[in-house]
């Protein structure tokens, strides 16, 4: 079979730590050139150490990777020269201006000299930091470091591009300018993006594919569409007027389907045939006394929860509990 | 390898501009050993008048402290700097880049080299502002200049090796009272062959530190003392080769990448 120039292939990978639970447990992942791959899953699911392995920065205790067509444990500097990473961790010198750190990276990387101060405005001013690219770091704010980050993994012309969970911590307008970036990169430069992320929405809405690891294991994998029409039926939320109406409202709605694990509302997925009006009229002729009531489409967190049995927070949470996973 | 000279010099740079911006960093080491010298100097001027003494300053014999101890407080500092890119993550930055490791290594030291020479200029200024003479003339200041370049490498691979193997800033701050302890037992009060006591003596001359001062206090007040220059140049490039294979391995161990 013929390598993908851009794309990366995963073939039964397998990460295990010393006295530890094994952080990737067996893992196949196709990512097409020019495709965006979301990688979705809660805290310690196994995202940031696929992202190592893959990265060349950890080696993978079996299995095999390719990115660019090259090894990523016989192959590493050429995997490396291929590259562009953001890790979790905006790793920033707070001493250093950020065009100390683009120049810095760009030397590193092998950029000609006579590029390196152009190719350095160009990306400031991609990421909208031109006028804070000559104060130090350690004035940026989160948002800030997490542009600057992604402008340094660019500083080589990278054909893929590795992004782990990059908009963690960032207000709504951030995240949708760098939504926006990646989005630009792929459109514009057919650039490849594996995206690490806890967040649906930004799956979603960025991500051609989507894959979702949970213990190591990819529990599901397809289209946000496709994923979501596995799940198929809507589910309906109603917000109970007190907390005492709860288990009389779960149990009406209990008629019309599944029970869904919530905190906010009483949820059912609804069964097939069913819709919100056939609800509205049995919550009118009981006489069933709640504020809202709420038909959602299928999102990717259901699709979280019917893989494996707990929502995407649920499992963050448990995650925070038992930090074991991370490298 | 021609092409990883540009990289060894984005690295000493950073190394060199870091410093230079945190001025927590860079002034207590070329202050401190000044203020240590001064003291001395005008406390213990009386020992000149020890039958023996080698010269009729303090102030001369003690000027080549400050150069050894300006070396041990950069080597920390270059240890902790090194050891926080460890702990920050920003070394996995740099080893996804191009950047070899050798590079990397050499790079660090570089940037320790040249704060190094420039406190050695400072100290030179010092003691010349202060009516030092030097015996061996403007050579023996050159030579003196290319000794606190190859004392900052050894000692610069030292805190590199501490930081890798390490990878904590705390640990290698802990060992700070341990490198005073070798520059306390040394013949850098009094010449060893003054010293009285007999275990004292014998430990300061083990200590390679009292090499290291002798060689810069030969320059000094003795002139061309083959001797100091060979025992001090001998053992600084012994511990620099050690502590250059030692650094280089540790940062196999570090970077682990494949």
């Amino acid at each position: 079979m013929e390598e993908p120039a851009n794309g990366i292939e995963v073939l039964g990978l397998v990460r295990e730590y010393k006295k530890g639970p094994r952080a990737v447990d067996g893992i196949d992942i196709t990512v097409a050139p020019g495709e965006i791959y979301g990688f979705l899953g809660p805290n310690g699911a196994g995202k940031s150490t696929t992202v190592h392995v893959l990265t060349t920065l950890l080696p993978p205790t079996s299995g095999t990777a390719r990115v660019g067509g090259y090894d990523v444990v016989k192959e590493g500097p050429k995997v490396r020269s291929l590259i562009g990473v953001a890790l979790q961790e905006a790793a920033l010198d707070p001493l250093l201006t950020g065009r100390d750190h683009l120049r810095l990276q760009a030397t590193l990387q092998g950029v000609r000299k006579d590029r390196r101060k152009v190719q350095a405005d160009e990306l400031l001013i991609r990421v909208g930091l031109e006028d804070a690219g000559d104060r130090k770091v350690s004035g940026y704010s989160g948002g800030m470091k997490r542009r600057l980050d992604l402008a340094l993994a660019l500083v080589h012309m990278p054909r893929i591009l590795f992004l782990d969970e990059p908009t963690t911590g960032l207000d709504p307008q951030s995240r949708t300018a760098l939504w926006e970036e990646v989005a630009r990169l792929r459109r514009e430069e057919g650039v490849t993006v594996f995206l690490t992320t806890q967040y649906l929405e930004e799956a979603d809405v960025l991500a051609d594919r989507v894959g979702i690891i949970d213990q190591g294991r990819i529990v599901a994998e397809g289209t946000p569409a496709e994923l979501k029409a596995e799940i198929g039926r809507p589910s309906v939320h109603a917000i109970p007027r007190t907390d005492k109406d709860r288990p009389r409202i779960a149990e009406f709605l209990s008629r019309f389907g599944e029970p869904l694990a919530t905190t906010r509302d009483v949820a059912v997925r609804l069964r097939e045939g069913l819709g919100l009006t056939d609800i509205v009229r049995a919550v009118d002729a009981n006489g069933v006394d709640i504020v809202d009531l709420e038909l959602k489409a299928p999102s990717l967190d259901d699709v979280f929860l019917a893989k494996t049995g707990r929502t995407l927070e649920g499992a963050a949470e448990e995650s925070e509990a038992e930090p074991t996973r991370r490298p | 390898m021609s092409s990883s000279w540009p990289q060894v010099g984005a690295i000493a740079r950073r190394s060199v501009v870091r410093t230079a911006r945190q001025p927590a960093s860079f002034i207590p080491p070329i202050v401190f050993p000044i203020a240590l010298m001064t003291v001395n100097a005008a406390g213990l001027q009386a020992s000149t008048e020890l039958p023996g003494f080698p010269t009729d300053s303090f102030l001369a014999f003690a000027l080549a402290v400050p150069f050894i101890q300006g070396a041990l407080f950069s080597t920390m500092n270059a240890g902790t700097d090194l050891a926080r890119d460890i702990q920050t993550g920003f070394i996995n930055r740099l080893s996804l880049t191009a950047l070899r490791d050798w590079a990397l290594l050499l790079g660090q030291i570089s940037g320790v080299v040249v704060l190094g020479v420039v406190q050695a200029i400072f100290y030179l200024l010092v003691g010349i502002a202060s009516g030092v003479h030097f015996e061996s003339g403007p050579a023996g200041i050159a030579v003196l200049l290319v000794y606190a370049a190859i004392v900052s490498l050894a000692f610069g691979a030292l805190g590199a090796w501490l930081a890798f193997r390490t990878g904590s800033g705390e640990a290698i701050q802990a060992l700070f009272p341990v490198l005073f302890v070798f520059l306390f037992i040394s013949s850098m009060n009094t010449p060893r062959d003054l010293i009285d006591v007999q275990w004292f003596q014998t430990a300061a001359t083990l200590n390679p530190v009292s090499y290291m001062i002798e060689l810069v206090r030969s320059l000094i007040i003795e002139g061309w003392n083959v001797q100091a220059l060979a025992l001090g140049f001998g053992f600084t490039i012994v511990i620099g080769v050690v502590s250059i294979a030692l650094a280089s391995r540790a940062l196999r161990t570090r970077m682990t990448r494949t």
